[in-house]
């Protein structure tokens, strides 16, 4: 009688099942998955959770196949023997060898992958806080500029655009410190254009999480937490608070809207002039802002001070070298 | 004790608990507030101005909590004043708002908010004056702000002076010291519209932002816009 190759038999189906299963969901599913490719940053979490799940759906299929062939092929048939010692019963130690090894490489593979993608992409949107291991060029330049108050940004000029996010119970403020600093509820970017956001908090901890353009970074008072995302293409997308920050943290959410250079300049010219008066009264740029307390005991500002918001210690995006 | 005498305390302490928890969120999420929604949508005919009428006290004087503070609308149909904020609109619509502000003011911890924003003009009326920036470090400074963040609606609420005879206990009379500021705004179309105080006028609680600032019908609530 011949002997019935079970592995080989197993090892054939799923390497043509996965070989299908990963080719169609890379060109038919892939490029439909969260968070999209608004940014270079949403396109680069594209990418990794792709490879994601084309590493992935070869294990769940080779699981499946097992666990499909055992019930079909070696299940007990009516009136036959127990199926149950002798030399098919035992250990197999080479299946238990490559089980450890197959699943240790793909592990370590996507350590190192994921701290690539991490590296190459300046934090791949995270937050990295107030002073970046990673920057994309010309950032350290913008956002020294911008906190001098000497920034300037101008369409197709390639330079990186800083943008402050304020979180605020429950509301995101945004400034931009390259257009007199002046603030704003509405988040409008250009395209084609690196931003740095720069991401901090008045009271409680937020989180400004803008998914389709692939940017999360933690809003903690007295923190400049810095993360880099580059516009390339148009549309509107969220701002959700991810962090629950209180009894309207599902309210906290707004919609931004990446423009084309020129649109968004023009925004920005007519904003700044719009609101010139209050901009007067803010407290000139800083990465963070003081007091951020409100005492337990009542009182607006308990060091007694009538400037409640202002420029607080000045520290955080990495500094020039020269 | 049986294995069926087992299961059934089980699942009685279990019930007991679940029930237990869901009764306190429930009595945190609505501490002793009245409920219910203030119909503005038949008050005018179609397609005329609606008015809504709110007062801000710097006590509400009765209830659960009678030392906070909190927003008072007056029943377009009675009235009266009542503790409801969740106000229910018609779409596409303009509102002409009236606040009576009776409350003190100082600066506010974000000067954002001193900017008149998404009202009709951009302005708004502080005793028949027009105002869009307020500086809340001068005056009186502002008590409260009205705010509706998804329609970037905001509007700065001058605070009375503190060494006036301030009205101690909501509904405040017109006779106490107050401002009124008037703006106008327009409904966009259907759905639940949340708005706060920006101020964080919830003193005793952690950055001013809990107690009322943190409570249905207090500083916050809804518009509800309907067709």
């Amino acid at each position: 009688m011949k002997e019935i190759h079970h592995l080989r038999r197993m090892t054939t189906v799923w390497v043509i099942a996965s070989v299908i299963v990963d080719l169609l969901f890379w060109f038919l599913v892939g490029p439909h998955v969260p968070p999209g490719r608004m940014t270079n940053m949403a396109s680069s979490d594209q990418f990794d959770f792709n490879i994601l799940f084309v590493i992935a759906i070869p294990v769940l299929i080779g699981v499946w196949i097992y666990l499909g062939y055992t019930i079909v092929v070696w299940s007990a048939k009516r009136g036959g023997p127990e199926p149950v010692g002798g030399e098919a019963a035992r250990t197999n130690r080479t299946a238990q060898v490559a089980w450890i090894a197959i699943t240790s490489v793909v592990v370590l593979f996507l350590a190192g992958f994921g701290t690539v993608e991490l590296m190459v992409n300046n934090g791949s949107g995270g937050g990295e806080g107030p002073n970046p291991v990673w920057s994309p060029a010309g950032a350290a330049k913008a956002e020294t500029a911008a906190l001098a108050g000497t920034g300037t940004w101008s369409p197709n000029s390639g330079q990186v655009l800083p943008v402050q996010v304020i979180g605020q119970q429950w509301k995101f403020t945004y400034r931009y410190p390259t257009f007199g600093g002046f603030e704003t509820s509405q988040l409008i970017l250009p395209d084609n254009t690196t931003i740095a956001f720069n991401v901090t908090s008045l009271d409680v901890t937020h989180s400004f999480w803008a998914y389709q353009l692939g940017v999360k970074a933690d809003a903690n008072p007295l923190i400049n937490d810095v993360a880099y995302t580059a516009t390339t293409q148009r549309g509107e997308f969220v701002v959700r608070c991810s962090e629950l920050c209180g009894i309207w943290h599902g309210a906290m959410y707004n919609y931004g809207h990446v423009v084309s250079p020129q649109a968004f300049m023009t925004w920005a010219q007519q904003t700044e002039a719009a609101n010139a008066a209050n901009t007067k009264l803010l407290p000139a740029f800083a990465w963070t802002y003081v007091p951020d307390a409100n005492g337990a005991a009542g009182g607006y500002y308990p060091d007694g001070t009538v400037t409640p918001y202002s420029r607080a210690e000045v520290y955080g995006a990495k500094q020039p070298v020269s | 004790m049986s294995i069926r005498g087992r299961f059934a305390t089980v699942a009685v302490l279990f019930l007991v608990a679940v029930g237990l928890i869901v009764w306190s969120v429930a009595a945190f999420l609505t501490p002793g507030t009245p409920g219910g929604v203030v119909n503005f949508t038949d008050t005018q005919a179609a397609g005329q101005p609606v008015d809504l009428t709110v007062q801000t006290v710097g006590a509400i004087g009765s209830g659960a909590h009678p030392t906070w503070v909190s927003y008072l609308v007056k029943n377009p149909h009675t009235g009266s004043w009542i503790q409801d904020t969740t106000w229910e609109l018609p779409a596409h619509r303009l509102i002409h708002m009236t606040v009576l502000q009776y409350d003190t003011g100082g600066p506010l911890r974000n000067q954002e908010w001193g900017q008149v924003q998404g009202t009709i003009g951009s302005t708004a009326s502080l005793n028949g004056q027009p105002y869009s920036v307020y500086d809340s470090n001068a005056g009186n400074g502002v008590g409260h702000t009205f705010s509706v963040p998804g329609l970037n609606i905001n509007v700065p609420l001058v605070g009375v002076s503190s060494s006036a005879q301030v009205c101690g206990a909501g509904p405040c009379a017109t006779s106490s010291p107050h401002n009124t500021i008037t703006f106008s705004f327009t409904t966009p179309g259907p759905g639940n519209y949340h708005w706060q105080c920006f101020v964080p006028c919830g003193l005793g609680y952690l950055f001013g932002n809990g107690g009322p600032m943190a409570t249905q019908n207090y500083m916050g609530g809804f518009l509800d816009v309907v067709r």
